[in-house]
């Protein structure tokens, strides 16, 4: 209970009202503008949460999107979420926080047991451990595994939220709204450009608003608000705040991630929005982190970043402790001490590892009264729950002698600062190792390149490794000046605001403290609190072999997880490249991916959820089938009934009634997802020879033909009738699934190899309704509708013609995929409804009634027709199938036959299609196998054959199936052995595919 | 995520409005030909790190399919061009020269 | 489609009646017989990436060789004769495509948004406006967009995910989900 509240301070919140929360249970309260971090800082609490590994208590090291300690689970029920930082988690009333990894309680957790052994758990424990016996790999091990990893609980109930897109187009994108980000706003804007500024954050500003500083001789804050208020009025500009450049791709896309409800929940409105961004060019105001100091205890709730101390102090009004020592290698340090001073908290002293301290800074804290400890280092940080002191020693030794012991209750360290690469390196820009300043920055030679060749991201200001106000703002108005010209246009603010920096002391690059500590102090210096990897794991990494950065990451989990290392990464490869006896630049950093911090999953999916998650396609009839007992079978995006299912009966029982009922009277199908592509011209039947393995061009008009299409690897695609219309016009029926990919496919020859052809197409199949009227009293059922002749003189088998029916304009085609006297009724999709309640109407003398895909695929396997997608698969092609008569062989070529000559697939060897007549009343298993005498090398039986469609025949009173058989037409009534996955052995007869009325007379009738 | 011109529409579509289609520029091969062109046309495709020269369909556009010339390790695009041809057009393969000297893809570029 | 004709949310989404569509197909050999279709309706041939409309009637480009013909349904019959005399013994296509498509409106100061959250164009005001036409992706469909004289936008997609799109429209609608882009012209 160190931290507290300090009066007078805090920019962000408004301390006059308050906010009730709920944290592990305790009810708190905290102020409009608090995050969940500085409100439970606030009340006096450090430790949030446990860390990972070895369940140590920690507290929150930084203050935004960094914090790699305090997350935690929010909400409950369906708006439960885990691994939020809390840190960047905005207070509202009624939240709802839980700390995560901790069990029975944040302050004894049973896991802690793990810290105890955690000599026994070094890096690679898990690779070195689980590997024998390999037998344990599946049933012992990797349950084991499972359980202990995973941060945080997953959510179990659906997300009531809502989520949308947005794309977004914009000359220039800005990301991030510090005073760079605005500078360079400003600028750009300037000369007319449009341009997009996200900042992540709820607040403008960055780091001035805590740090201070003056800009054109005004207050960097009011600077600030005056700049929003120039922005905010250009009609060229559009401002974002809660919205987060999350990744920058190829050819200029950007992913923002703005959040609108996180703190709202009761508004309506979608929860989180992703920005889909095109921009031509893009500047990075990304800023910089702060990074950690290495020292032993560097993990005990109440070590801080200097800078998120002085963001507590001054943004939140929260002093992290009483006694606040800080640590550090650079002047940056010595703000914490001064702002801390000055806001009446203890600074027993500042301990700079330089051994002649820093600039005007440290004087400034010195004339403060704070005294300075020069060339000395943190030995350890005593406690363990929370700070108790600290025991310091020269930084340049190995810490085997502490001087003394300084009693404090908080430690603000800083080692330096990285600039924030993350989002120029997503796509491609390199960076340059900055030694003077210890860190790497953006390489202006090697950006990210877009679609013309020129680099399109820009950084600006400290996400360029400028980290001095002045720089800062110089550097960000030359990134607005450039991104204006490269999109044509001239900034019309020419001159650089003026910021007055106070000159800094150099750094001293500092990746141990002490420099040469033992493995004592190592082995309790964090690199990653996230995942508990220590200065000693990642040099037991180089220990032992590893050398790349990228594996070192892997073995030792450093920089893994929900913070991907923003604290840790440069630290890690510093201590590595120390192992390794090499520079920094050698080493280089892991490869930055986007998102820059976790996004939700609501926000990746967008409005593609519930109802609207896939495009379902609806027949004409749709609504009709709904209200009569269609039992919905999906067929690729359309919904097509299986069977109509009536009361009292099973869908197996509706779909024998279905077969029955076709057979012996007459039933009607819906037909409409079948593909109707119309092809005319000069060139028609030339192309539709190519496209076909059929002749089609000396199909006569008025005439139907059944025609097959293969790839040009020789398979078999997609099969139909084609109906010649008139002499330069032909229309060609494909299957359901076909019908947009066949067309593609005609267009493709004919745009790419026979672009000088003169053939149209048009792909009409959403333009016709088409009912299927079939079986033997079909045609009765059709002449009672009136309006058309339809005996077999004036329609015979396989020809089409036009007419009217039930006063309808409709084209009949007398085809048939059941082998029953059957009509394909198309008329306008707008008549489709009204055409199948006549027809049922005047079908009911006849006990007409609608059959589904199933009874349709029954009828067609009675009588041994193929379907594209069962008795096809992709390496079949029509030889195997028996429809070598649907192959012309008076073509020169056709798409497929150059390579249907090729040796394997004329091979005598290839298995061929013939039916099966399974023993014992079984129905056969779709897919089964039929087994062959021996074993192959992996020990699996060998096999000749496999069923490609298996039903129970109506008609038959028996299962039938279909098969592709090894040698099978010439093997009739041979028995094969199909071992079932039920244990069973099924065993079935080769015979001929056609089951059913063999003679075709039913078909003629 | 790409964007290309689409050459026969000028609209600058993006990758979600496009369908790829391979390489461009390949010879068919019919009945008649030998067993190592028509594998050749089937089967052996360029995957070059650098120039390529690519197919694409601006499929939820104008429908129509056109040719890419790309960096495939920059993503750098050198151009687009209608489809009906046989070879890209000599403004492209000199603006290639012009940035990748030395190229060459199949038979083209540098001797 | 039969449960929601119209919904008001952020912007007004209607289901508008049917209307007749000509899909026409040809080259520059068949341009004369083609322009009969503008003479017809009393508008110009639209270039590339154009509308050209007249109250309910119009021409719509959709590709170099193809061009969609907006009119009364009623009409169709008597434009589709006119045309194929007009074409007969050019290489070119005159087919009713009516029935393919269906046809909404959105409208209202968020119409630009509740777009741009769907399809993937630069919708400012100053790129997209009245006269053009854009076949695109919306969600995960085919459509055409174009706008009215009144400053609504027209969609028309193709029948059988008719209630997805309409569905969809009104999901990008939904209250409380206003972006606040392209309020204000862009300079």
């Amino acid at each position: 209970m160190t931290s507290r509240r300090i009066a007078g301070k805090g920019r962000f919140i408004d301390s006059s009202s308050k906010v009730a929360f709920t944290f592990d249970g305790r009810r708190l309260t905290g102020h409009p503008g608090d995050t969940l971090a500085s409100a439970v800082l606030g009340a006096g609490q450090v430790i949030m949460g446990r860390s990972f590994k070895y369940h140590r208590p920690r507290g929150p090291v930084a203050a935004g999107p960094e914090e790699p300690n305090a997350l935690v689970e929010l909400g409950q029920g369906n708006r439960f979420e885990p691994n939020q930082r809390a840190t960047t988690t905005a207070l509202f009333d009624g939240l709802y926080a839980t700390s995560q990894n901790r069990w029975p309680s944040l302050e004894y957790d049973i896991g802690g047991i793990n810290a105890k052994l955690a000599r026994l758990l070094p890096a690679g424990f898990y690779y070195k451990t689980f590997m024998y016996p390999r037998e344990f790999w599946k049933d012992i091990y990797e349950p084991f595994i499972r359980k202990a990893a995973g941060l945080g609980k997953a959510p179990t109930e659906k997300d009531p939220d809502t989520y949308e897109h947005v794309h977004y187009h914009t000359d220039i994108t800005i990301l991030g709204g510090g005073v760079a980000g605005l500078q360079a706003a400003l600028t750009a804007a300037s000369g007319g450009a449009r341009v997009l500024l996200l900042e992540q954050s709820p607040h403008w500003g960055g780091r001035v608003m805590a740090d201070g500083g003056e800009i054109d001789g005004k207050p960097a804050a009011d600077w600030v608000a005056a700049t929003i208020t120039a922005l905010e009025e250009m009609d060229n500009v559009t401002m974002r705040l809660n919205c987060m450049g999350a990744g920058v791709y190829d050819h200029g896309y950007l992913l923002g991630y703005e959040r609108l409800r996180d703190d709202t929940p009761s508004l309506p409105g979608p929860r989180h929005r992703l920005w889909r961004i095109r921009s031509t060019r893009v500047i990075t105001a990304t800023g910089a982190i702060e990074r950690p100091l290495s020292f032993a205890g560097n993990d005990i709730p109440g070590v801080m970043l200097a800078s998120a101390v002085r963001d507590y102090l001054e943004l939140y009004g929260v002093a992290v402790g009483r006694k606040v020592v800080v640590v550090t290698n650079n002047d940056d340090g010595y703000r914490t001490a001064i702002a801390l001073k000055a806001a009446y908290v203890d600074v027993p002293c500042v301990i700079d590892a330089r051994p002649l301290g820093g600039g005007p800074l440290m004087r400034e804290a010195e004339a403060m009264g704070i005294p300075v400890e020069r060339g000395r280092a943190i030995g350890k940080v005593k406690g363990g729950q929370y700070v108790e002191g600290v025991a310091i020693c020269s930084h340049d030794g190995s810490g085997g002698v502490f001087e003394r012991e300084i009693e404090c209750d908080a430690v603000a360290m800083s080692g330096g600062w990285s600039p924030v690469v993350h989002l120029w390196s997503h796509c491609g820009g390199k960076l340059t190792w900055d030694a003077e300043q210890a860190l790497f920055r953006p390489d202006a030679k090697r950006p990210p390149t877009g679609a013309d060749g020129e680099g399109f991201v820009l950084p600006a200001g400290a996400a360029d490794g400028e980290l001095l106000l002045g720089d800062v703002l110089g550097n960000a108005h030359d990134a607005g000046r450039e991104a204006a010209k490269a999109v044509g246009k001239t900034a019309k603010v020419r001159r650089r605001p003026v910021a007055v920096s106070v000159a800094q002391a150099p750094i001293l690059p500092v990746w141990m403290m002490p420099a040469r500590a033992g493995y004592e102090l190592r082995s309790k210096a964090w690199l990653d609190y996230q995942n508990d990897v220590k200065v000693s794991d990642v040099a037991l990494a180089a220990q032992e072999g590893y050398q790349s950065v990228e594996h070192t990451k892997r073995y030792t989990t450093l920089g893994m997880a929900t913070d991907q290392g923003k604290l840790s990464n440069i630290n890690g490869l510093a201590v590595l490249s120390d192992a390794l006896g090499q520079e920094i630049p050698v080493t280089g950093t892991t490869t930055f991916r986007p998102p820059y911090t976790p996004i939700s999953m609501g926000a990746i999916a967008g409005e593609a959820r519930g109802k609207v998650f896939q495009p379902v396609r609806r027949t004409p009839m749709h609504d009709w089938h709904d209200t009569h007992g269609a039992d919905w079978e999906p067929v690729g995006q359309w919904r097509r009934p299986y069977a109509y299912v009536r009361r009292g009966e099973t869908v197996h029982d509706a779909v024998t009634r279905e077969v029955k009922n076709v057979r012996q009277g007459v039933g009607i199908l819906d037909a409409s997802t079948l593909g109707k592509i119309l092809v005319k011209g000069p060139d028609a039947g030339k192309f539709l020879d190519m496209m076909y393995t059929n002749m089609m061009s000396t199909l006569a008009p008025g005439k139907c033909r059944y025609g097959l299409m293969c790839s040009e690897n020789g398979f078999l695609m997609d099969d139909g009738v084609v109906a010649r219309i008139d002499e330069d016009t032909w229309l060609c029926h494909t299957t359901t699934g076909g019908a947009d990919h066949i067309h593609a496919h005609m267009e493709e020859w004919l745009q790419t190899e026979w672009w000088d052809w003169k053939v149209w197409t048009a792909n009409l199949t959403e333009q016709y309704a088409q009912i299927a009227v079939v079986g033997p009293r079909a045609r009765t059922v059709l002449e009672a509708l009136g309006g058309m002749r339809l005996h077999p003189q004036a329609l015979p088998f396989m020809s089409w013609t036009d007419g009217q029916l039930a006063g309808f304009d409709v084209r009949v085609f007398r085809i048939s995929f059941s082998g029953e006297l059957s009509f394909e009724i198309a008329v306008k999709a707008g008549h489709g409804p009204a055409l199948w309640e006549k027809i049922l109407e005047a079908g009911a003398e006849c006990g007409i009634q609608p059959y589904g895909t199933e009874a349709l695929h029954v009828l067609r396997a009675e009588k041994g027709y193929i379907m594209i997608g069962d008795e096809t698969d992709g390496t079949v092609i029509p030889q195997d199938l028996g429809l070598n008569w649907a192959i012309s062989k008076k073509k020169d070529d056709f798409i497929g036959k150059r390579a249907q000559e090729r040796v394997h697939m004329a091979d005598p060897d290839r298995w061929k299609l013939v039916g099966l007549l399974a023993y014992d009343d079984a129905v056969l298993r779709d897919g089964a196998y039929a087994v062959a005498e021996g074993r192959n090398a992996n020990g699996q039986r060998n096999v000749q054959g496999r069923v490609t469609s298996t039903y129970y025949s109506p008609t038959l009173g028996r299962g039938i199936a279909m098969g592709l058989v090894h040698d099978g037409p010439n093997r009739m009534g041979e028995v094969l052995d199909f071992p079932g996955t039920d244990g069973k052995l099924y065993r079935a007869q080769i015979v001929d595919p056609v089951f059913y009325d063999k003679s075709g007379g039913r078909l003629h009738g | 995520m790409l964007t290309f011109r689409c050459p026969v529409c000028g609209v600058d579509a993006e990758e979600t409005e496009l369908s790829p289609g391979g390489e461009a520029h390949l010879k068919r091969y019919g009945p008649g030909s030998s067993d190592e062109d028509f594998s050749g046309y089937l089967f052996q495709r360029e995957n070059p790190r650098g120039v390529h020269f690519e197919r694409w369909r601006h499929a939820y556009g104008c429908g129509k399919w056109f040719h890419a010339a790309r960096c495939t390790q920059t993503l750098e695009v050198f151009g687009t061009y209608p489809a009906q041809t046989t070879e890209p057009p000599q403004e492209i393969l000199d603006t290639i020269t012009k940035k990748r000297p030395g190229w060459t893809w199949r038979e083209l570029g540098a001797k | 489609m039969a449960e929601t004709r119209e919904y008001k949310g952020i912007a007004l989404i209607r289901a508008e009646p049917p209307c007749g569509m000509i899909t026409l197909r040809g080259g520059p050999d068949a341009a004369k017989g083609l322009a009969t279709a503008g003479k017809r309706l009393g508008v110009k041939m639209p270039g590339p990436l154009g509308a050209e409309l007249k109250d309910d009637r119009g021409l719509l480009w959709m590709s170099p060789d193809e061009v969609l013909m907006l009119c009364p349904a009623e009409d169709v019959p008597d434009h589709l004769d006119a045309l194929r005399g007009a074409l007969k013994g050019h290489h070119a296509m005159a087919v009713d495509t009516s029935d393919m498509r269906v046809r909404f409106s959105v409208s209202g100061a968020h119409a630009r948004e509740v777009l741009a959250k769907l399809c993937p164009l630069d919708l400012a005001p100053d790129r997209f406006g009245p006269g053009h036409v854009r076949r695109t992706r919306l969600g995960q469909v085919a459509a055409a967009i174009w706008m009215r004289g009144d400053g609504a936008f027209e969609v028309i997609c193709f029948r059988s995910v008719g209630q997805y799109v309409l569905d969809l429209l009104q999901v990008a609608a939904a209250p409380g989900s206003e972006v606040h882009l392209f309020s204000q012209p862009v300079g």
